[in-house]
């Protein structure tokens, strides 16, 4: 994987066209990981929404394409009546990968690979929603509270994969309370970055 | 593509996917309209295309909210739309998996209630001509009508309401085939009108179903 930056300059990111985060700016190295802190509403979900590249932001720039980045939201994505393997091999042919077999044992689903998607504990769902980020082969990992609903056990499994992402040159970016034991991840805490004015100019966006 | 097309019909034909739901709708209708209109055959054969057709149409439209709301519902859409999948593509194949678990089995249906409706010998070949050529535009305006509503709670009445003008010509070519067919006239005018709509509204919605599902994924 070639060496590469994520590079964020004064983006404002805004929800239902009122800007909620002015002037974010960070980078991230190939091999790096950056958890967002902030309280409830603070604009994480949408920040993150728009780096992925699923909403527009109004001002400020994101250096890498849209194509770079895998998205892991809050829901999982997953079918109900589809079974854990049918599940994670329609999303690695979606994005034409084959890298099935390795998500399934790095997140320990071998045991549930037949299993309905829908018969799952909300732990076993998100561990097979994380499995999902792997199958994509993507460099940058986007996690929106990515360890919600994980024992501990299952959160230093994710932390071990994130890890080994990052040592093959991803990175990733999360939003999360909870700590990842991800000890070697800068921090940016989005406080500062609270949005003051409004946007004024794009006024009749609020009524999209 | 084929892949999002695959999970598509897998999903449908899995518990709960609602495969069959138009089907049996269809056949519901269908059989209770003798009833309703009473046992008189010359009557029921000169209803009975467009019966038929309307029959065809509701049933399509039941199931029209399931194209997308279920997929925005569990977050699959949010992913497709960062997938590789270009968001058009995944319109167009969502639109042909509703065709293929609703549209084609009523084409297939049509000639068996076609004999309980008393239709003409004449007209069993015009029937399903017109629904094989008409059903293709009744899913991809549909899904485009789904696209429109899909971050809103019960849209359903909402969607009906939009899709139901836009479902009137290809009713009106469709039910005309039909009709001319039962009555043995030539009616190759509105098949060829019906399969242009459907050639043009497969050509161009699927753009404009992909355009409205990225402005309500925002």
């Amino acid at each position: 994987m070639i060496a590469m930056e994520l590079r964020v300059d004064n983006l404002t990111v805004a929800r239902g066209g009122l800007p909620v985060l002015e002037g974010v700016s960070f980078a991230l190295t190939a091999g790096r990981a950056l958890v967002l802190r902030g309280p409830n509403g603070c604009g994480k979900t949408t920040l993150l929404r728009t780096i992925a590249g699923l909403q527009p932001a109004p001002v400020g720039e994101i250096s890498l394409d849209r194509e770079a980045m895998a998205y892991g939201a809050h829901a999982d994505g997953l079918k109900a009546t589809l079974t854990v393997e049918e599940n994670l091999t329609f999303w690695a042919q979606a994005f034409g990968t084959d890298q099935v077999e390795a998500a399934i044992a790095s997140f320990n689903l071998d045991e549930l690979r037949t299993r309905t998607a829908g018969t799952l504990s909300a732990g076993q769902k998100r561990r097979l929603g994380l499995a999902r980020l792997m199958v994509t082969g993507r460099p940058v990992w986007i996690l929106d509270e990515p360890t919600v609903s994980l024992d501990a056990w299952s959160v230093k499994l994710f932390a071990d994969v994130v890890r080994e992402h990052l040592k093959a040159g991803g990175m990733a970016l999360l939003a999360t309370h909870i700590d990842l034991g991800l000890e070697e991840a800068d921090e940016l805490e989005l406080e500062p970055f609270k949005a003051v004015s409004s946007l004024g100019d794009s006024f009749d966006e609020a009524f999209l | 593509m084929i892949a999002l097309l695959t999970r598509d019909l897998r999903l449908a034909m899995r518990a709960g996917g609602g495969f069959g739901l138009g089907l049996s709708f269809f056949l519901i209708v269908v059989v209770l309209v003798p009833f309703g209109v009473g046992p008189e055959t010359a009557l029921l054969s000169k209803i009975a295309p467009g019966v038929l057709w309307v029959a065809a149409l509701l049933a399509c439209l039941l199931s029209l909210d399931r194209i997308f709301a279920l997929d925005f519902e569990d977050g699959s859409l949010d992913l497709l739309a960062t997938s590789p999948l270009p968001l058009e593509g995944v319109a167009a194949v969502k639109a042909l998996a509703h065709w293929l678990t609703t549209g084609l089995p009523l084409v297939l249906a049509a000639p068996v209630l076609g004999l309980l409706m008393s239709l003409p010998a004449s007209g069993f070949g015009p029937i399903v001509l017109s629904l094989l050529f008409g059903t293709p535009a009744l899913s991809v305006i549909g899904a485009f009508g789904a696209a429109l509503t899909v971050g809103i709670k019960r849209g359903g009445l909402l969607l009906s309401l939009l899709v139901l003008p836009l479902y009137m010509p290809t009713l009106i070519f469709g039910a005309e085939v039909a009709r001319r067919g039962a009555e043995g006239q030539d009616y190759m005018t509105p098949l060829l009108m019906l399969a242009g709509i459907s050639a043009a509204t497969l050509a161009l919605l699927p753009f404009a179903s992909a355009t409205v599902l990225r402005v309500n994924l925002r």
